[in-house]
């Protein structure tokens, strides 16, 4: 029972691992670009929920201030896009991996700014109720947060693979001048995938809000989505959710089963096996190129 | 403007253009060695730390500005540079062996690191040197009968010359100490850059199947990049580590390889100087910040309040800045200032502008 327990809670930190890494796949596969700051989003997301609707701050209806919340992080993502990464437009990736390194820290500290660096929870409908399956307690929080992460999978992943403009997007990934002559809006994909991204982030932060605090440093927890993506082998979107599981699994047991300091040690580890092992991932996506 | 008429082979090859660009360095390195006689020991302190940080981005150049591997895990090397030489010193091996071979051992530790990061390319390499940076800490930790673990350990002074070399006792004599180990490194790299090594290394950041077809292996350059970049860290790290005086395992954490990255970034990458301006930046922008504080809560009214993460901040907006319209750093900006001058009224907007790219894809390889 207790083993089943943890594998719970374990799932329920995995998918927001999972989200947070989706978040960079989202942007992998369309821009082939990694955004470091991805974390530094969900932080903000999840602040701009709680200013939205704490009781100490502006005190908006729970279910009102999600889509709020939702759409400011979208714009702001969109922005961002507009104004800061396309001025990038084909410069290497390492520029971008460095830039958005720089915007989590400007994140990390306009958020220390405007709302303290106290750690902070969301006040939500389902903070305290239970779901009772036989002998298994389970928190309603842990329950949503894995039927969001799976639904929201599953939406992105029909979204990439049926529709039009997901196809533009992994077109645009592939080479962007080709895909211009093609008749891609490959700005406008652009500008979508970072909204989108906003968008998930913003729905990673809700969810870690709601279960746990957050507070401006958080967003560094975006290294673990890291190992996340990487075991899934970036611009694999189930695959990133199957790293943010395997991950969020392993933390618990691993701490429980290993002795204290070396559990801290295993996502990283695991990170540097599959690296090593499989360089571009559990699932690759890596093809050679024939002439 | 001036024209350097070339009448020898030898003139592509030396180190410096013509005789104005060496006095030009000359006296540089005469002003730097007289800093100590002009400015107070406080002031000495940041300029000691700040040709340190240059060593430490000397050392991550070789391998992200020359070679093209951006590393995010370099404090990694610096930790590793540090404790070997505080332990080496604790056996009792002399501050004068124990501070070369310590760069040596950082830099048989980097192959050793490069041999399966030579697998990885572009973001995985920056994903994977981080992870190893995150490490760090805990492998610090749980060596603790070596390391100390987070009781940390605290560095004795350092015997060169007879001399006792001491950073609060004697700033001026460790002052030296550091300039030195800063000259003969930089000379070094002007050299490494003039020899075939060096330019294999160029080659590989510029294009590794153009490279490859001119003959250069790939993999063994790469390596080679590694050990000599951790190498140098390594230096950094041990003197690092005399500076702080006292540093555990969270001294060398993550956020020091970031900001070792970004200065130089800031600095310029693929260029020397870059590393010593990016290093002025970071050694001087919390004094900066700190005064500048002062002077608004003056002119304001208001109290000089800290700011948490002020730092981190004004340094990523210094950054977005300089990425989005300066990349090449200010190296690259103090370059264009100077072809200005020097063509007056001949220059161009243009004259900087590299082809536009666009990108393709690298999951087809």
């Amino acid at each position: 029972m207790d083993t089943l327990q943890l594998l719970i809670s374990g799932l329920a930190n995995g998918c927001v691992y999972g989200l947070i890494a989706l978040g960079f796949v989202l942007i992998y596969k369309a821009t082939e670009a990694v955004n470091f700051a991805q974390g530094d989003f969900m932080m903000l997301g999840a602040f701009v929920t709680i200013g939205l609707t704490n009781a100490g701050y502006m005190g908006v209806p729970f279910w009102l201030a999600v889509p709020i919340s939702i759409t400011i992080m979208a714009a702001l993502g969109y922005l961002l896009d507009r104004f800061v990464i396309r001025l990038m437009f084909g410069q290497s990736q390492t520029a971008v991996v460095i830039l958005t390194i720089a915007l989590g820290f400007v994140i990390r500290f306009v958020a220390g700014m405007i709302w303290g660096h106290e750690p902070q929870s969301l006040e939500n409908p389902l903070a305290g109720k239970e779901l009772r399956l036989g002998e298994l307690v389970l928190g309603m929080e842990d329950v949503a947060v894995i039927v969001v992460t799976v639904l929201l999978t599953w939406g992105l992943y029909e979204f990439f693979n049926r529709t039009k403009m997901g196809l533009a997007m992994q077109g645009a990934s592939q080479n962007q001048l080709a895909a211009y002559y093609m008749g891609v809006p490959v700005k406008r994909v652009q500008g979508f995938i970072w909204a989108l991204a906003g968008a998930v982030a913003c729905i990673a932060g809700i969810l870690f809000a709601a279960k746990g605090a957050v507070d401006p440093s958080t967003g560094l927890m975006g290294i673990k989505a890291f190992a996340a993506a990487v075991i899934g082998g970036f611009g694999s979107l189930p695959g990133a959710l199957a790293g943010g599981l395997i991950v969020g699994v392993i933390e618990p047991f691993a701490s429980r089963y290993i002795a204290a300091g070396y559990s801290q040690v295993a996502p990283y580890a695991l990170l540097l096996a599959v690296l090593i092992f499989r360089p571009h991932g559990l699932f690759s996506q890596v093809r050679v190129k024939k002439v | 403007m001036r024209i350097v008429f070339k009448t020898d082979y030898m003139q592509d090859i030396r180190p410096w253009k013509d005789r104005y660009q060496l006095g030009l360095y000359l006296i540089l390195l005469a002003v730097v060695f007289a800093a100590p006689m002009v400015i107070d020991d406080f002031y000495l302190g940041e300029l000691t730390n700040v040709l340190i940080w240059a060593l430490a981005g000397m050392g991550l150049m070789i391998l992200t500005g020359h070679t093209g591997q951006a590393s995010l895990g370099h404090a990694a090397f610096l930790a590793f540079g540090c404790y070997a030489n505080i332990i080496l010193m604790e056996q009792g091996v002399p501050f004068m062996v124990a501070f070369p071979v310590a760069g040596l051992l950082t830099g048989i530790v980097g192959v050793i690191i490069a041999i399966p990061a030579l697998r990885l390319h572009g973001i995985y390499l920056a994903i994977a040197t981080l992870a190893m940076s995150i490490l760090t800490d805990d492998i610090i930790v749980l060596t603790e009968p070596w390391t100390g673990g987070v009781g940390g350990k605290y560095a004795p002074s350092v015997n060169v010359f007879g001399f006792d070399i001491d950073r609060w006792g004697t700033p001026k004599e460790f002052y030296y100490l550091v300039l030195g180990v800063v000259v003969i490194v930089t000379l070094g790299y002007i050299n490494l850059m003039r020899a075939p090594l060096g330019r294999s290394f160029i080659a590989v950041r510029d294009s590794e199947v153009s490279a490859q077809a001119m003959g250069v292996d790939i993999a063994r350059t790469k390596a080679m990049s590694f050990g000599l970049s951790c190498a140098v860290t390594g230096l950094a790290g041990a003197l690092m580590g005399l500076f702080a005086g006292a540093f555990n395992n969270e001294t060398f954490s993550v956020i020091i390889s970031i900001e070792l990255l970004m200065m130089i970034v800031i600095g310029g990458l693929g260029s020397i100087h870059g590393a010593f301006f990016g290093a002025i930046v970071i050694g001087f922008l919390p004094q900066f910040l700190s005064i500048s504080k002062e002077w608004v809560g003056a002119v304001f009214g208001g109290s000089s309040v800290a700011i948490p993460g002020l730092e981190f901040g004004v340094f990523g907006m210094i950054l977005i800045g300089f990425i989005l319209f300066e990349p090449m750093g200010i190296y690259g900006r103090w370059l264009k200032i100077r072809t200005f001058f020097e063509l007056f009224p001949f220059y161009r907007k243009d004259m900087f502008k590299r082809q536009k790219s666009y990108l393709k894809t690298e999951r087809l390889r």
